[in-house]
């Protein structure tokens, strides 16, 4: 089970979702898919056709700046990051 | 039946609604809705009161939020949005229009999608791919910055299959069958640069159609105002008489078929009011001449800058004209254009106004 931290940046209109969310899932590909079944739209807020991150959201798995097809392992900490942009 | 005026607003930080009531002198402002996404056109759907914002967000891609009561409550939806995989990536949606039961939207690269669940779920329709000019409008080294590439929708008053679109810096082209076949309509206009295929290659800016009559047409372009009698097929221009021939909006009076308004702004880099004094421009003989409406509007320090989708006007007997800026003021006049009043002024910078009036 990895933990996926979430930005903020989300919007309001995908019910209930918590900043954190604890996913099965043996990518950050398949974490995605996983947080879209349950809030569907989600991965388009994340994934660009290819599939590949959008520009400016970057994925850390342990620290580590990761991809889509990065590997998760039992209690990874996933953290989703909207990149810092000005006003 | 009262009448309730809406504006939708929209700008680079949300959609905000502007509410009042016929007299159109106190108005209330809500927002910031749409999450504060950058919104580049907002529409009210003047039947069923659904608002509908096009948006595009740097972190999370592109989509159009919808609500059914005015603004309590908000949805979004990309699902359909979205080239093949291939040449195309959309980066944005922009020009919405709202007509015949269908929603649709301009995007970049340049296609049309529409909708015919209101808003739900979307469908490429066009990239008009055997058009003129098209092997090069979605060419990122032939763009200005912030590129919208298909900017407006215009659909026709009857025929819900016939629609004129602009493809930002190559001109109008028209469906007569829903997308499926176009032809260009920029016979007339004019250019300042050097143009390959004489169809193509022209700056329409704002396109607009007189309820008053069907066949008549007025655009502002980058390169001067102009006036169509023929459904916008030919164009002839109307410049002469005005401050300059560089502007971004234009509005059609809904009774009067001869009456227009537009903003002139100086054609270099600022695109501001000339002098930094702010006046919508109104001919009321087919662009003949032109008259200078400026009561109530700043005319010291004004360096103001209105966008392609920044004028409005209402359907009402005496019609109401409203116009928001890129620092975030919104103007209005109840008696069609004459005199004017600050109804906002602090809002983020203003890409849309549009205006319907509802019952109740």
């Amino acid at each position: 089970m990895a933990e996926l931290h979430l930005p903020p940046t989300l919007p309001s209109f995908y019910n209930d979702l918590p900043r954190t969310v604890d996913v099965e899932a043996s990518t950050v590909n398949e974490a995605i898919d996983r947080l879209d079944e349950r809030w569907p739209g989600l991965r388009d807020r994340l994934c660009e056709p290819g599939p590949a991150l959008r520009r400016h959201i970057a994925v850390y798995v342990d620290r580590e700046q990761a991809r889509l097809d990065t590997a998760l392992g039992p209690g990874s900490r996933v953290d989703v990051i909207a990149a810092i942009s000005g006003g | 039946m009262p009448k309730r005026i809406v504006l939708a607003v929209g700008t680079r930080k949300g959609c905000f609604l502007l509410e009042a009531d016929e007299g159109r002198r106190d108005w209330q402002v809500r927002g910031p809705f749409c999450d504060g996404w950058p919104i580049y056109h907002a529409v009210i759907d003047p039947d069923t009161g659904t608002v509908y914002a096009s948006a595009a967000s740097e972190w999370h891609g592109a989509g159009v939020w919808r609500s059914g009561d005015l603004g309590e409550s908000w949805e979004m939806s990309s699902e359909g949005l979205q080239y093949p995989e291939g040449e195309l990536k959309l980066s944005k949606v922009s020009g919405l229009s709202v007509a015949h039961g269908k929603v649709r939207v301009g995007a970049e690269s340049a296609g049309v999608f529409e909708s015919g669940d209101g808003g739900a779920t979307w469908s490429l329709v066009s990239t008009l791919d055997d058009q003129p000019g098209r092997d090069s409008w979605n060419d990122p080294s032939k763009q200005p910055p912030g590129h919208l590439g298909m900017t407006a929708i215009l659909p026709h008053v009857d025929d819900p299959d016939r629609y004129m679109i602009i493809v930002q810096g190559y001109g109008i082209f028209e469906t007569g069958d829903g997308g499926g076949s176009w032809e260009p309509c920029n016979t007339g206009l004019r250019a300042e640069w050097p143009l390959e295929d004489e169809r193509v290659g022209y700056c329409v800016h704002k396109l607009v159609r007189s309820p008053a009559d069907a066949t008549r047409f007025f655009q502002q372009n980058h390169c001067g105002m102009h006036r169509s009698d023929d459904g916008g097929h030919t164009w002839t221009e109307v410049t002469d008489g005005l401050p300059t021939d560089f502007g971004f909006v234009a509005a059609a009076h809904p009774h009067d078929r001869d009456s227009f308004y537009v903003i002139p702004l100086d054609p270099g880099h600022g695109r501001t009011v000339p002098d930094g004094a702010a006046a919508v421009w109104r001919t009321s003989d087919a662009g003949s001449t032109w008259r200078r409406l400026s009561s109530g509007l700043p005319q010291q320090d004004a360096h103001i800058g209105v966008l392609r989708e920044g004028l409005a006007i209402d359907s009402l007997d005496d019609p109401g004209l409203y116009f928001g800026t890129s620092t975030g003021q919104v103007f209005a006049s109840a008696d069609a254009g004459d005199t004017w009043s600050e109804i906002a002024s602090y809002l983020p910078g203003i890409s849309s106004v549009e205006v319907a009036v509802l019952d109740g």
